[in-house]
């Protein structure tokens, strides 16, 4: 009887006992606003869509393009892309993806080329309100081959001619009425926000199941997925904008993970570590979110080189990362981050040195005063207001950090902040800053910093203060580079163009470089696969290689 | 009176609806030039087509007309920020409120109520009922919702620590959020139940119902509340019309959608459409909850009905 009754319970128990781990849940802390793929462009989308569809093609966690639902990344040598000449007799290119085949939406209709043509006019209809509209007005021309290829026809020619960016395929059974009836509409009428759940909008290892606006997006996997089958059977993301409520979510278990890609601040995350010893797998990714010091270069002690370069060598960047990040972030040499291909290892460095930097103050002609701040020959203090976003506990403290450092060398610094939405939508596309202004640039794996570091970049009220060269940095030689190397194909000649980029920025400090935002990625010890990028293309793009041990 | 009142009120929400709209397209920062900031592959010429597909290169009058047009003829328009329209997001948000500020407002009134009875009837209860009070109101709800979620979720794992059930009621969510809130706003009635109780219970006609030989419970309860308790429902009239707008920090703390949040979020994040409507909203419902205080005070006080 005894034995029986232990049998009985074993057999229930075992089932039970060997079940893998089927839902994952995780915390982020942005809900998006849309669920269109190009309306609006925020990482709490591209983290949520990651799962459920798929690009033509987008970067790896090796930073290198690589195809998502097209068969093979084009190019001059495989003859995916043809140089050619536009109609107008510019220089052009053609460039042919074949779709994946088996490729589906999730009510089975096959991913074709009529959904890339569909994708490509919506997107060349200003009226629709896609975001960046670059790709299409450039993108003049698509010819559909066959049911699974289109050729694109470009009237400017770039290295990066392979990548389609945001261009994907939309499903035109679906919203090719609604695009039609009116397209200034479509934006409100889109299925993506009218009806989430509609399996026939995804085309990812998972679709969207349910939604709870601004709470949570359950997803589930898409049986007309024909790629690597996705381990988890749902996943939830919820969305916890308060990082120490999320904090909490994750030690009572609410929450499995916490996705670096909108997760918590590196400091927290820190702290959460050595909190919680090994009861979670942290890692931490540095990424191409560049922080760094914008520069007002026709300010009177700005302007100088010298100055510029003192105020980095005054700044210990090493003793900062420490003692305020653990040494997670990497420090910044120039604006290109050490994992890009085109990265110089060899860039001039600026490591702390107060005497130096002291040095090139005198020389530049800032000399001690009797309050230790430096004075020039018309007895003017070098004293500089010093700006960052109101709010951001981290940034405030490096900066209540750089003004002690720069105290040091007898630089005064004026702190005054300015709540985020003024300080970048008015105060520095404005050009209303007066001396540095420390925030973050966000790129992409070889983004060329034209609009940071060309002259014509620099905001005007005649071209409605577009433009993101705050500081009005000037230099002939990288207006041409930055005009230049997107127009190189071979990569040698790209690499020797980035080489100069790199010297000058660090020469001539555009911006004084601090480093590279690492993400803390937040993970049970038992799941496995999650590959962080380090940029904006989500690890959600890889989620079928997802797996619980 | 009824029909001054409404008038009045019809007249508040039209000066306000100018005056919010105003404030918000003051706002330093269009959506776009916020975008801009963001996404450095925006063009100045996707600049001012996004400008444009949106209204926002028109002159204030002519979209404050645009708008007031519309909501005259029941269209709350569509929100920027959620891809929704406002109708649409309104009443979820409305509804995850009212279940946590009505409840917790419920909760904080019979309890605060009754620590205030307790206090006037017993004297020697007075100093744990006003240090009870003292540290509802002293106590920041953002650090009150953290150190019960701390308790009750990371450490003992009875409850949740926030979010919203994925399907179902999901009371157990509500639990913590609502305590927090509760705890927040029982002091004030506790206190004003108390002052007025004690003030009403040395009234000559109480002597005289003691006299006649009613026990202290018909005294307290019959007698004395409904007189003492006029001034508890203007405070909690006035609460009511305050937490339609929301529980910012509780709903924050809890991660639960909301008025709060919503109107937060929409402000911040220039949707101009959701924050108007939200606001007159929660206008509104002070307006009527105001108006309700007065009728049942009007009711329960013979003399206020005769002025």
């Amino acid at each position: 009887m005894m034995l029986r009754a232990a049998a009985l319970f074993l057999a229930l128990a075992a089932p039970a006992a060997a079940q893998p781990r089927d839902t994952l849940t995780i915390g982020i802390t942005q809900y998006p606003s849309t669920f269109h793929p190009n309306i609006e462009n925020m990482a709490a989308k591209s983290y949520v869509l990651g799962f459920a569809r798929r690009p033509l093609t987008a970067y790896g966690a090796d930073w290198r393009l690589a195809c998502l639902s097209c068969e093979t990344l084009p190019s001059l040598e495989n003859g995916g892309a043809v140089r050619e000449t536009t109609p107008e007799g510019k220089p052009g290119i053609r460039v042919t993806y074949r779709l994946r085949e088996g490729l589906r939406w999730g009510d089975g209709t096959p991913v074709s080329a009529e959904d890339l043509r569909f994708a490509w006019e919506a997107g060349r209809e200003a009226a629709t309100g896609f975001g960046p509209a670059e790709y299409y007005r450039s993108a003049y021309e698509l010819i559909v081959e066959d049911p699974r290829t289109v050729t694109i026809r470009f009237d400017r020619v770039t290295f990066e001619y392979a990548s389609a960016g945001d261009f994907q395929p939309l499903p035109a059974h679906v919203e090719r009425a609604r695009w039609r009836a009116d397209p200034r509409a479509y934006r409100t009428r889109t299925a993506y926000d009218t009806e989430t759940t509609n399996p026939a909008l995804w085309n990812g290892p998972y679709r969207i199941a349910a939604v709870q606006p601004g709470a949570s997006v359950t997803l589930e996997r898409n049986a007309s997925w024909s790629g690597a089958a996705p381990q988890f059977r749902r996943i939830t993301i919820r969305t916890v904008e308060n990082t120490p409520a999320l904090e909490a979510q994750l030690l009572a278990g609410q929450v499995d993970m916490i996705a670096g890609e909108l997760g918590l601040p590196l400091e927290q995350a820190i702290a959460l570590e050595r909190r919680t010893g090994t009861r979670f797998r942290i890692t931490y990714r540095p990424g191409l979110i560049y922080e760094h010091l914008d520069v007002r270069h026709d300010h009177p002690a700005l302007s100088d080189r010298r100055v510029r370069q003192a105020l980095l060598l005054a700044t210990d960047r090493a003793q900062i990362t420490e003692r305020l990040f653990a040494g997670r972030q990497p420090i910044a040499d120039t604006s290109v981050n050490p994992l890009d291909p085109m990265h110089d290892a060899d860039v001039r460095r600026w490591p702390f040195d107060l005497v130096r930097a002291r040095a090139l103050l005198d020389e530049a002609g800032w000399t001690p005063g009797p309050d230790g701040v430096r004075r020039n020959a018309a007895g003017e203090r070098l004293s500089l207001e010093f700006m960052t976003t109101a709010g951001n506990r981290g940034r405030e403290a490096v900066q209540q950090v750089l003004q002690g450092m720069w105290r040091q060398a007898g630089i005064e610094a004026r702190i005054r902040n300015e709540p985020p939405r003024v300080l970048f939508a008015e105060t520095l596309s404005r050009r209303r800053f007066q001396g540095l202004a420390l925030f973050a640039w966000i790129s992409a794996p070889e983004s060329v910093p034209r609009s940071a570091l060309h002259s014509d970049e620099i905001p005007r009220e005649d071209r409605n203060w577009s433009g993101q060269n705050y500081g009005g940095y000037r230099n002939p030689e990288m207006d041409v580079l930055t005009h230049a190397i997107p127009e190189e194909l071979d990569p040698a000649r790209r690499r020797e163009m980035w080489r100069r980029l790199q010297a000058i920025y660090a020469e001539d400090l555009p911006a004084i470089p601090l480093w590279f935002r690492a993400d803390a990625h937040v993970w049970p010890q038992w799941l496995e696969g999650v590959r962080p990028t380090g940029h904006l293309n989500a690890s959600t793009l890889w989620a079928e290689e997802w797996r619980a041990r | 009176m009824l029909l001054t009142r409404v008038l009045q009120i019809a007249l508040t929400l039209a000066i306000l609806s100018f005056c919010a709209f105003a404030l918000i397209a003051l706002m330093p920062g269009d959506p776009i030039e916020v975008a801009i900031a963001g996404d450095p592959r925006l063009t100045a010429e996707d600049a001012a087509r996004l400008r444009a597909l949106h209204g926002l290169d028109r002159p204030f009058p002519e979209r404050y007309l645009a708008w007031a047009t519309g909501l005259l003829q029941g269209e709350f328009g569509y929100s920027r920020l959620f891809a929704q329209p406002v109708a649409a997001l309104l009443g979820p948000a409305l509804l995850s409120t009212v279940a946590l500020a009505g409840s917790a407002l419920t909760i904080a009134l019979a309890l605060g109520i009754a620590l205030g009875a307790l206090s006037a009837s017993r004297p020697r209860t007075a100093p744990a009922v006003d240090a009870i009070a003292v540290m509802g109101q002293a106590m920041p709800t953002f650090w009150l919702g953290i150190l019960l979620i701390i308790a009750f979720a990371v450490t003992l794992g009875w409850l949740p620590a926030g979010g919203v059930a994925e399907a179902g009621a999901g009371l157990h969510y509500l639990v913590l959020p609502v305590a927090t809130l509760a705890i927040a706003h029982l002091a004030a009635y506790a206190r004003h139940s108390a002052a007025s109780l004690e003030a009403t219970l040395t009234e000559p006609w109480i002597r005289t119902a003691r006299a006649r030989g009613a026990p202290e419970r018909i005294v307290l309860w019959r007698h004395a509340f409904p007189n003492a308790a006029l001034p508890v429902l203007q405070i909690a009239a006035l609460d009511a019309g305050a937490l339609a707008g929301g529980a910012l920090v509780t709903e924050t703390v809890f991660a639960r959608p909301g008025m709060g949040k919503l109107l937060y979020d929409a402000v911040m994040g220039n949707d101009t459409n959701l924050a108007l409507v939200a606001l007159l909203l929660v206008a509104l419902v002070t307006m009527l909850a105001t108006l309700a205080a007065d009728l049942a005070q009007r009711a329960l006080d013979p003399r206020l009905r005769e002025r």
